[in-house]
């Protein structure tokens, strides 16, 4: 990151005038963003106006209908031939998306397997790294996330705290260039969040390019390099934190930001 | 509750008076509803088994006669034969319809609905007795290039009860088989999938490695269910005289008039072979259930 060739490098995420629709709904209409590296980027907005979506489309979980996205320069589910974005398939795509992780509201810990067994099943599954490497690595990602004392439990087994610190550590154990989170505190009990939000922190603070959608403005506040206020599927208002929370430039971000307190 | 009266000192634990409180003995409450009830099954078991070991009519002399007789072992033999290979069958191509289900594509699942409508649809029996005469509706069955080369051809006629039997119980089980399949893998949340694909599995290792072996733990029970109601469908083949071990019994009591001990031989060997397979599907279902009914584990 020190590097002086920084500048020349692609930023980390590029969206330019992307659409998505889900039939006639028109979800995404036309955003434009930029991460830069090692960038905590925060998507706050109103619930239905398209958050999810967009992060989705970063790791083409949802494919665009129009736009150019690109993550560290290279188109995630398509591959360009002249004037045409050609959709991939099979493993060409599965590779690129290899290196976006991803952190869901839900968890969606893999509950037949150990919470060892989930972070080492990217690793050896797709990695194809040693098993005996692989447990090593979900070792010490589970105690980098305060949770080595839990790595023969399942899922059901452990709270939403701890399985949502699993889901982190199994996401980092495929050495990601870039962490998406969808709300990934939005299903916790209060008491729980904090211990997250302290994992997520530590990510920041070690050079972790984040984009994180939330409804924590104090972590919002903190953490973040940039803010982006959306809402029915175009960017309001984007700058720092002081700028966005502090200043908002735009009526609809006020009215937000006064009914989330 | 008289012991509160005999110790009606107030000091606290540790003390010496409280020593004999903490061992008293406690008495449960009698539960006379419950010993009835289980006087009077033991009775009416004893009484039916009673009956039947004493009613000579039942001849269990000629019942161990022919418990291992060659007729009767051949036909637990075919029963065997028929069960694994219609089911195993039955579950490949159910595994099939279940995915054209599931595909999203409409004219693929209006297919897969419309052969589960017209096998769920009508009765196994109708369909064995209709396999077993296909040569009167297709006398040759071939399959080519129209103006060119015969690839596979087969006489109708050629068709024997076994294979009759196979193809009917199949066909109806698979109809069963890909319901069972389809709803296990939606029992499994589609963010199990979708995680998979985020840590960089292709649709087809997802499927494989995190969806197939949780939607495993709903279709395992199913499907053993399935295999001991098969076991004793197979029974229904002797309409068309395959001597299965049902069939294989009544051409013996056709000769000797031996009904009932006879059929106590078949139901032997169903009861035998279910308690096997119901030993297999416990194992099974442990193995499946790994992650879900971990011992205090599951909230
Ligand atoms: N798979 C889908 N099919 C149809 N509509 C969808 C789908 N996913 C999201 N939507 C719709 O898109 C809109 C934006 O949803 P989402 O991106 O989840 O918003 P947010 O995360 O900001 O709350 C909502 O109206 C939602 O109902
Ligand atoms: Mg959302």
């Amino acid at each position: 990151m020190q590097d002086i060739a920084t500048t020349e490098q692609p930023p980390m995420v590029l969206a330019e005038s992307v659409t998505k629709s889900f039939g006639s709904l028109k979800v995404l209409k036309g955003i434009d963003l930029e991460v830069g590296r090692g960038e905590v980027f925060c998507l706050i907005g109103p619930s239905g106006s398209g958050k999810s979506t967009f992060l989705r489309c970063v790791n083409h979980l949802e494919a665009i209908d129009s736009g150019w996205l690109s993550v560290d320069g290279d188109l995630v589910g398509y591959r360009r031939e002249g004037n045409h974005l050609i959709e991939l398939g099979g493993q060409e795509a599965a590779s690129r998306r290899a290196r976006i992780g991803m952190v869901f509201q839900h968890f969606n810990l893999f509950a037949h397997m150990t919470a060892l067994k989930n972070v080492m099943e990217g690793p050896v599954t797709v990695r194809h790294m040693k098993k005996a490497a692989a447990r090593e690595l979900a070792l010490e990602l589970l105690a980098s996330v305060g949770l080595a004392d839990k790595a023969d439990a399942y899922p059901s087994q452990l709270s939403g705290g701890q399985q949502q610190r699993v889901a982190i550590a199994r996401a980092m154990a495929m050495e990601p260039k870039l962490l998406l989170f969808d709300e990934p505190t939005s299903a916790l009990d209060p008491e729980l969040v904090s211990e997250v939000l302290e994992v997520m922190r530590n990510l920041a603070s070690g050079g972790m390019t984040m984009v994180v959608v939330t409804h924590e403005m104090a972590f919002a506040r903190d953490v973040a390099d940039r803010i982006v206020f959306m809402d029915q599927g175009v960017v309001v208002e984007q700058g720092t934190p002081s700028e966005v929370l502090n200043a908002p430039q735009e009526a609809r971000t006020r009215a937000f930001l006064a009914s989330v307190g | 509750m008289k012991s509160t009266a005999a110790a009606p000192s107030r000091t606290g634990p540790g003390t010496p008076g409280e020593a004999d409180r903490s061992a008293l003995t406690i008495v449960r409450r009698p539960q006379y509803g419950r010993w009835a009830a289980n006087a009077v099954l033991a009775l009416l078991a004893i009484g039916i088994i009673a009956s039947a070991v004493l009613n000579p009519n039942f001849q269990w002399d000629i019942v161990l006669k022919y418990l291992t007789n060659r007729t009767i072992l051949s036909g637990l033999w075919v029963t065997i034969e028929l069960t694994v290979i219609a089911m195993s069958l039955a579950i490949a191509l159910g595994v099939l319809l279940a995915l054209l289900t599931l595909s999203g594509d409409a004219w693929l699942k209006t297919f897969a609905a419309a052969y589960i409508w017209l096998f769920r649809g009508t009765p196994l029996l109708v369909q064995l007795i209709f396999w077993f005469n296909i040569s009167a509706l297709y006398p040759e069955i071939s399959i080519g290039i129209p103006g060119g080369p015969t690839l596979f051809s087969f006489s109708g006629n050629s068709i024997t009860p076994f294979m009759a039997a196979a193809i009917g119980l199949t066909l109806h089980e698979a109809a069963y088989m890909s319901e069972i399949v389809r709803g296990g893998v939606l029992s499994v949340g589609h963010g199990q999938g979708e995680a998979g694909l985020a840590i960089g599995m292709t649709r087809l290792k997802a499927f494989r490695r995190i969806t197939l072996p949780q939607a495993l733990r709903a279709i395992v029970p199913a499907t053993g269910n399935q295999v001991i109601l098969m076991l004793k469908t197979t029974s229904l083949v002797s309409v068309i005289a395959l001597p299965e071990l049902l069939y294989s019994a009544q051409i013996i009591y056709a000769r000797t008039f031996e009904i009932i001990p006879l059929l106590v031989v078949a139901s032997l060997w169903y009861l035998f072979m279910c308690t096997l397979l119901s030993i297999g599907q416990h194992f099974l279902e442990r193995r499946f259930g790994r992650g879900f009914q971990q011992p205090g584990g599951t909230i």
